[in-house]
């Protein structure tokens, strides 16, 4: 945080009152409590309350159970990560209380369920604890069978009085999640939000109010990246794709598989991963991009079809949910370790694209982007999301829906001639034709995985390989060539320039504003084309003394994470270095600033100002 | 609204729909048009006379150039796209099926024909041969069944009979061979069907049924390897001293039970349509379910069915 939210009471009348510009809330229970659902609810508040809204939440890999939690960071000005620390922690039980509390910020708030948790002592001086019997006093808002069922929409209420949140919106989004089904299970979480909201806690402590927060052009959206991502591809006008289920990717499949005969079109549950991209391919080829999409080992499997996709030149969108690998790795972490996978996966040259989403709202728009490039280069296109921009909710401004929604319907109609691999195509650029269309001068084309002449027929002759294995290349260096100049992030000239791509962008630019706060010269950069990437990088990088590329991978035999290896082969600039870590976990603000501030002791001989 | 993937008019299926207008000033293709490079294939091959009845049942049937994809994965047998002057795709080994699948969900204008050997279609695309049979997803499959790899010349294949001496069985094969009708069958295909190449009428006749079928049709359909597995297929040839034997005439095509039987009748077994049955198509069942949200939608715009979704979501 950038400045300590929480503290400085401001005393007015017998319960104080804070007003604070942002607070970040951890709740952690077991995965059945509807954990998620409380957090959903406040970040959608937050979205309709014009405020910023981030969060992160972690599912246990087993089917039901399992310890749960759920971090919401809500604030009046621009949120950028989820928070290093929390500073308000609700435990369910014992091993939430156990396990979190070293979350908080010292000094921050611990509101625990006297039914469950046994404070330690030993805690009390550094943490605040608030005891409140949040399962009885919901069984006994509730009555009846539901038992404690309906505890999370208690704490809901107790968090709304604490934090002076609108009851009416609270009642609302109850109403529209709990509504439809069942009358008594609206009136239930009703009764048990009223509960909470009721509980006097001012009494135990004191109560926040949020500053107000800018108004806004347009009203907010709220959601998690796998929707964004998939309702992208709605409105890119795609219509058809394939896919196999694998976490954290299934969400968006659900999603495309519930929608897009709305829209016309179908999404097909495949019996592999292999069997998905060759559907998908088999859609594109009828005319319509189409995806298809996995999180890392499934898109291993894909690899072959891929490279028949960069050989056949068919447009087509491919998703990557990466998550911890290699293997079955950690299936609910993140990690941005398959950026070689989607760069240079599969056997012989085969040059294809990949793009980045650097935040849930980009996700949106990646997808847009990523079936126009794979329409216009006739060329697969690889999505690289993560597990954390996947699960994670915000709220964005809505996007132009009439002017963001494309029509992809192919066109049939008849053609003099049609040559599907034309070398004299300017930049090598052609556009794949679908079946349909007569051509007037009876040759019809071949889409291909062999090597072939302009018609797609068999040639291996030696001259016909390297113009065509060129052609491949030139289209996509003409693409490099198209991409917005990337602007940096503070300053053009430093000491340090902080590379990104993905999910850390948000985390890069906390780190950035509080190290320029604490006087350090840090700069930051963020990459959405990863592969290829824009031209003109090197002026950039001849700014600073240092670049230091952050991301979540390994630091490989040679001391640079993926993208720090594609910049040091392409720039040969031995200011690159890397900053990588694997646990699993996104960026900490904390530790992106740890490693800016070694680098500038190292630098400088120590002269770098505390952080 | 834009178009949907099923707003496109479906190809004729049947072999008396009557042609319209701009159909019937066109002339129908000749064998001349339809050739495209010519074969690959060793002299002798039997996937040529396979070709041969492609071409004539294009002729036969008054199919457009683009009205055709020719789809196959990798193989000796697999080179058949390229013969054919039509749209047409060479794929990867194996993965024909789910490709043509994805032709097949997304332009129900075109008619899909699927050529492959049993290495292509029983080992490396096992899998999909089940799925996409039991998805009866619609298109016609024509296995050029030769009981051995060709193209990586002369290694065991699904189908090769045991004791068969291949370079990666010296000794013999020793492993169980498929049956590929049982194997359809087992699926869930919805028509399967036997020919072989040494009797050209009935080969066509195969074709035609299958094309006119609506669903998944499967054809095995022997093609002798001349030059790695000659005189295989000799005991169903009558000119070789074999026998041809239909299917008997009392058999029950919705039989199931009595169809797998017949699978299992020794070598030269049956020839004919084994099974043959209506069952809904997953092109069908997905139009449906496009039919039944588009029909609540009221001819919504695009964007405005996107913005229903995006208000539920402030």
């Amino acid at each position: 945080m950038s400045e300590p939210a929480l503290t400085a009471p401001v005393t007015s009348g017998p319960t104080p009152t804070c007003r604070i510009s942002e607070a970040v809330i951890r709740i952690a229970g077991n995965s059945q409590d509807g954990i998620q659902a409380i957090g959903g609810f406040l970040a959608r508040l937050a979205g309709r309350s014009e405020q910023e809204v981030m969060t992160f939440m972690t599912i246990p890999s087993t089917i039901s159970g399992g310890p749960s939690i759920f971090q919401v960071r809500v604030g009046s000005g621009e949120v950028l990560s989820a928070g290093d620390e929390a500073d308000l922690l609700v435990a369910f039980y014992q091993h939430s209380y156990e396990d979190h509390i070293h979350s908080l910020r010292r000094g921050g708030i611990v509101l625990y369920d006297t039914d469950h948790v046994q404070p330690r002592t030993e805690w009390q001086t550094d943490y605040r604890h608030v005891g409140i019997a949040i399962s009885s006093l919901t069984v006994e808002a509730i009555g009846g069978t539901a038992k404690d069922k309906g505890k999370n929409v208690f704490v809901l209420g107790l968090l709304a009085r604490m934090f002076d949140l609108s009851v009416p919106k609270l009642e609302q989004l109850i109403r529209e999640r709990f509504g439809g089904k069942n009358e008594s299970l609206v009136n239930n979480a009703l009764g048990a939000f009223h509960a909470g909201y009721g509980f006097s806690v001012e009494n135990l402590i004191e109560t926040f109010h949020f500053a107000d927060s800018r108004k806004r052009d347009r009203v907010q959206v709220v959601m998690n990246g796998n929707e964004a991502l998939a309702y992208g591809l709605i409105a890119a006008g795609v219509r058809f794709g394939a896919a196999y289920p694998i976490t954290p990717w299934s969400d968006i499949m659900e999603i495309l598989r519930r929608e897009l005969p709305k829209y016309g079109g179908s999404f097909i549950q495949c019996e592999d991963e292999i069997a998905s991209v060759c559907m998908a391919l088999g859609g594109s080829y009828g005319g319509r991009v189409a995806v298809t999409g996995s999180s890392g080992p499934g898109i291993a499997l894909k690899t072959e079809a891929l490279g028949w996709g960069v050989m056949a030149e068919m447009p087509l969108v491919v998703i990557n949910v990466q998550r911890g690998g290699p293997s079955t790795g950690l299936p609910t972490n993140v990690e941005q370790s398959d950026l070689n996978l989607a760069c240079f996966g599969g056997h012989g040259d085969a040059p294809r694209v990949v793009l980045a989403p650097a935040n849930v709202e980009d996700c949106f728009y990646t997808a847009i982007e990523a079936v126009n490039i794979a329409r216009r280069y006739s060329v697969p296109v690889i999505v690289l999301s993560d597990q954390a921009i996947a699960t994670r909710i915000e709220a964005f401004d809505e996007p132009d829906l009439p002017k963001c929604c494309q029509d992809l319907t192919p066109d049939l109609g008849p053609v003099a001639e049609f040559k599907p691999y034309d070398l004299s195509a300017p930049d090598g650029i052609t556009q794949h034709r679908p079946p349909g269309a007569p051509i007037a001068n009876g040759r019809y084309p071949i889409v291909t995985g062999l090597e072939h002449d302009e018609m797609g027929h068999p040639s291996g002759a030696p001259k016909v390989h390297s113009d065509m294995t060129a052609k491949r290349r030139r289209k996509l260096q003409a693409l490099a060539a198209t991409l917005p100049r990337s602007t940096v992030y503070g300053p053009a000239e430093g000491q340090v320039l902080l590379v990104g791509w993905g999910s850390s962008r948000g985390p890069i630019r906390e780190a950035v504003d509080r190290a320029r706060a604490a006087g350090n010269s840090v700069s930051a950069l963020h990459l959405r084309h990863l592969h290829p990437l824009p031209n003109g990088l090197e002026n950039i990088f001849s700014g600073f003394s240092q670049v230091l590329v952050t991301e979540l991978n390994d630091q490989g035999f040679y001391g640079y994470g993926q993208l720090a290896a594609l910049l040091r082969a392409r720039y040969c600039d031995p200011r690159i270095r890397g900053l990588n870590k694997t646990d699993g976990l996104t960026f900490k603000v904390k530790e992106i600033l740890a490693a800016v501030n070694s680098q500038l002791a190292a630098s400088s001989g120590g002269a770098a100002s505390p952080l | 609204m834009s178009p949907t993937l099923t707003d496109l008019p479906e190809r004729s299926r049947v072999l008396l729909t009557p042609p319209t207008s701009a159909d019937a000033e066109r002339k129908p293709l000749t064998k001349k048009e339809i050739a495209a490079d010519h074969p690959t294939w060793c002299p002798g091959c039997g996937d040529f006379s396979v070709l041969a009845l492609y071409f004539k049942l294009i002729e036969k049937r008054k199919l457009w150039h683009e009205k055709i994809t020719t789809i196959a994965g990798i193989g000796c047998s697999s080179r058949f796209p390229y013969f054919v002057q039509s749209h047409g795709v060479h794929f990867i080994h194996g993965r024909s099926l789910p490709f043509a699948s994805g032709v097949s969900l997304s332009r129900p204008d075109l008619h899909v024909f699927v050529f492959g050997g049993d290495g292509d279609i029983f080992s490396i695309g096992g899998n999909h041969f089940t799925h996409t049979a039991r998805k009866n997803v619609r298109m016609s499959c024509v296995v050029m069944d030769n009981w051995v790899y060709g193209l990586t010349k002369k290694q065991t294949s699904p189908t090769s009979p045991l004791g068969f001496k291949s370079k990666t069985d010296g000794w013999g094969a020793l492993d169980r061979p498929i049956n590929p009708l049982k194997q359809a069958l087992a699926a869930g295909a919805t028509f399967v069907a036997r020919t072989t190449h040494t009797n050209p009428n009935h080969v066509l006749q195969m074709m035609e049924t299958a094309m006119d079928h609506d669903g998944f049709s499967f054809i095995e359909c022997l093609s002798e390897c001349v030059e790695f597995f000659p005189g295989a297929f000799d005991t169903a040839n009558p000119r070789k001293g074999g026998e041809f034997n239909l299917v008997p005439k009392d058999h029950d095509v919705a039989d199931e039970v009595a169809a797998y039987d017949l699978a299992g009748a020794s070598f030269p077994g049956y020839f004919g349509v084994f099974y043959q049955v209506q069952r809904p198509t997953k092109n069908a069942l997905e139009a449906q379910v496009i039919a039944d949200a588009r029909q609540k939608l009221g001819g919504l715009k695009d964007w405005q069915i996107l913005q229903q979704t995006f208000d539920r979501m402030k």
